[in-house]
């Protein structure tokens, strides 16, 4: 991975360049062919500040997105779902540090990112901020949370930016493990008593509508589109992901034998779409806002978290420090 | 690990690895029960930091370590069920705290992550030895679990040496809590080496390893690693704690509360399955 300090030379040398209508031109180039622009290559400052902005929400979406499911690891109903739980956590983990390490290459450091998540200055998708008060959580985050991340997901393998790209290759190949232990949990408490089948239905009505938010505001309401499509950043519209993963809902809802909250859901010959009810976009905005079930929460664990492990964290730092006076002495 | 490998390691863990039909004797299955209960309590208490460690790095060191305990504990628990015609869940999620077999060093909290890795290490440890010597046990069942587990002990043993240089040779912060959580840690390490009838009857047939056989080489890999940290050994040895309470399901104030939320959801359903 490439240093902070190499990072910095980079900098100055693309600064210097920054006037230059040639570098400007071979990016241009690049894009126009679908080509990867990689760290080293002269990038416009405003694509690198989308990507950061871009990539560090992500990584926050993957470690903020820990702790509704970590909730449920110690009360997990058998041991094999346990250790299921633990695995899938522990890769959102993973996907934090790969995609952390790909928003390190545009001259960022993790510290800084971290500390404007825990500041509050830094955004996540706003699914995390829902709470998770049954076991059928589990099964619907893994089925609507991750089925969603993958249909928006899955283009962004293609992102102009190579390492990002590359992160999502990565990421996308466990996310659809994710949602397939999602689809599972439920499917077994759909086949278990009645308990557990409303537990069920009751975690897809609470899931089912943040979870089409997730693909962000309506296409003629998305200021920052289609700068990110020209830009081959983002390939599909928010409204075209929104209609795939309903797409792919639709007939699992059906082997499950789950009802998905929309009455006026079906599909639409003349159209070739489904047709939906209105997404209530008051209530995702006031989750945006701050206002969510568990905004103030989350934000408060992960900035324990951070606060807590600060002394571990110096002492790895020191330790460091003094190996390597020893080592050159 | 992820999701994928673990789904394909499942059958494994679960009926393969202690399946292929061997049924346990009621003395083996009670020492499969001590090294499953060991295994899941700890696993339990590993399972909290996640989303919790001191950076990314140790959500993902600790889930590890989790997950290659809760997959010795699942194939130890499914082997000592056989006895019976218990599985592995009826064993995990419906036994009362004096029916517990771990020691007590197993159920001592998180505590900070001082704490933690010095029970890591002091488990780790030892788990390495004994897997080391059981894999060569009479019984084949046991044998395969303990050749399997020996080599992701010996990760949670260097894992745990790796924190513990870094903690002690760190800040003056540090090294003040690596102190304190060594000293806290050690009274509960002569528990692992207690024996008693049980594990002499199956040790004379070559079944099980006599714990106080393990203490010299526990003691030399300590001794190194507390001396590269520069810490001192600590001298205190508490005669009660030794005593093996945990093996005859007496336990510490800290197993209830942990059982109790492990077990509220299943219990909630009885007759469910997940
Ligand atoms: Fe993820
Ligand atoms: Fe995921």
């Amino acid at each position: 991975m490439t240093s902070p300090a190499d990072l910095s030379v980079a900098g100055a040398a693309r600064g210097e360049q920054s006037g230059d209508e040639a570098a400007q031109a071979l990016f241009d180039d690049l894009i126009a062919k679908d080509s990867r622009i990689e760290p080293r290559d002269w990038m416009p400052e405003a694509y690198r500040k989308t990507l950061i902005r871009q990539i560090s929400q992500h990584a926050h979406s993957e470690i903020i997105g820990m702790q509704p499911e970590s909730n449920w690891i110690t009360r997990a109903p058998s041991l094999k779902r346990k250790a299921i739980l633990m695995a899938k956590v522990q890769d959102e983990a993973g996907h934090g540090l790969y995609l952390y390490s790909a928003a390190q290459t545009l001259g960022i450091t993790r510290e800084e990112m971290m500390l404007q998540l825990i500041e509050g200055r830094a955004r996540y998708s706003s699914i995390f901020n829902y709470t998770t008060p049954t076991w059928a959580d589990m099964g619907a985050i893994g089925w609507l949370v991750d089925g969603a991340a993958i249909c928006n997901q899955v283009p962004l393998c293609r992102a102009s930016y190579g390492p990002y790209g590359r992160a999502m290759v990565r990421i996308c190949k466990e996310e659809s493990f994710h949602q397939r232990q999602g689809f599972e949990i439920l499917l077994e408490l759909m086949q278990g008593t009645e308990a557990q089948r409303e537990m069920a239905q009751g975690a897809v009505d609470r899931w089912y509508w943040p979870s089409l938010m997730m693909f962000g505001p309506p296409d003629d309401q998305s200021p920052n589109s289609a700068q990110s499509m020209a830009w081959n950043i983002k390939r599909f519209s928010n409204d075209d992901l929104r209609q795939r993963f309903v797409g792919m809902l639709v007939p699992q809802a059906e082997v499950l034998g789950v009802t998905l909250p929309d009455p006026n859901l079906r599909f639409n010959d003349a159209t070739g779409q489904y047709d939906m009810s209105e997404i209530d976009w008051t209530e995702f905005n006031e989750v945006l806002a701050g206002r969510g079930p568990a905004n103030a929460e989350r934000l408060r664990r992960r900035r324990e978290a951070h606060e807590d492990g600060a002394w571990v964290r110096e002492a790895a730092a020191e330790y460091a420090r003094k190996q390597a006076l020893k080592s050159a002495a | 690990m992820s999701v994928d490998r673990l789904a394909l390691a499942d059958e494994f863990a679960g009926a393969g690895a202690a399946g292929d039909g061997a049924v346990a004797s009621a003395d083996v299955a009670e020492y499969a029960l001590r090294l499953g209960d060991d295994a899941l309590v700890l696993a339990q208490q590993l399972g909290m930091w996640i989303a919790r460690a001191p950076e990314l790095e140790e959500d993902v060191a600790l889930g590890n370590i989790a997950l290659d305990l809760i997959g010795h504990a699942r194939s130890l628990l499914h082997y000592a069920g056989t006895a019976t015609g218990r599985s592995e869940d009826d064993l995990a999620y419906w036994r009362d705290e004096p029916e517990w077999r771990n020691a007590w060093i197993f159920e001592q909290p998180n505590g900070d992550f001082a704490h933690t890795i010095a029970r890591q290490l002091f488990i780790a440890t030892y788990l390495f030895e004994l897997y080391g010597e059981l894999s060569a046990s009479t019984d084949p069942t046991l044998a395969a679990i303990a050749a399997k587990s020996v080599k992701e002990v010996d990760y949670h043993r260097d894992h745990a040496t790796q924190w513990v240089l870094r903690l002690a040779g760190g800040t003056d912060e540090s090294r003040r809590r690596m102190i304190a959580a060594v000293a806290d840690t050690w009274p509960y390490v002569d528990e692992l080496f207690h024996d008693d009838e049980l594990v002499e009857r199956l040790a004379s047939e070559g079944v099980a390893v006599l714990p106080s056989r393990l203490r010299e080489p526990f003691d030399e890999v300590i001794d190194a690693v507390l001396a590269e940290a520069e810490l001192e050994l600590p001298t205190g040895r508490t005669a009660f704690i030794a005593s093996g309470g945990g093996r005859r399901g007496s336990h510490t104030e800290h197993l209830g509360p942990l059982l109790a939320e492990m077990q509220v959801l299943a219990r909630q359903h009885p007759g469910a399955s997940w």
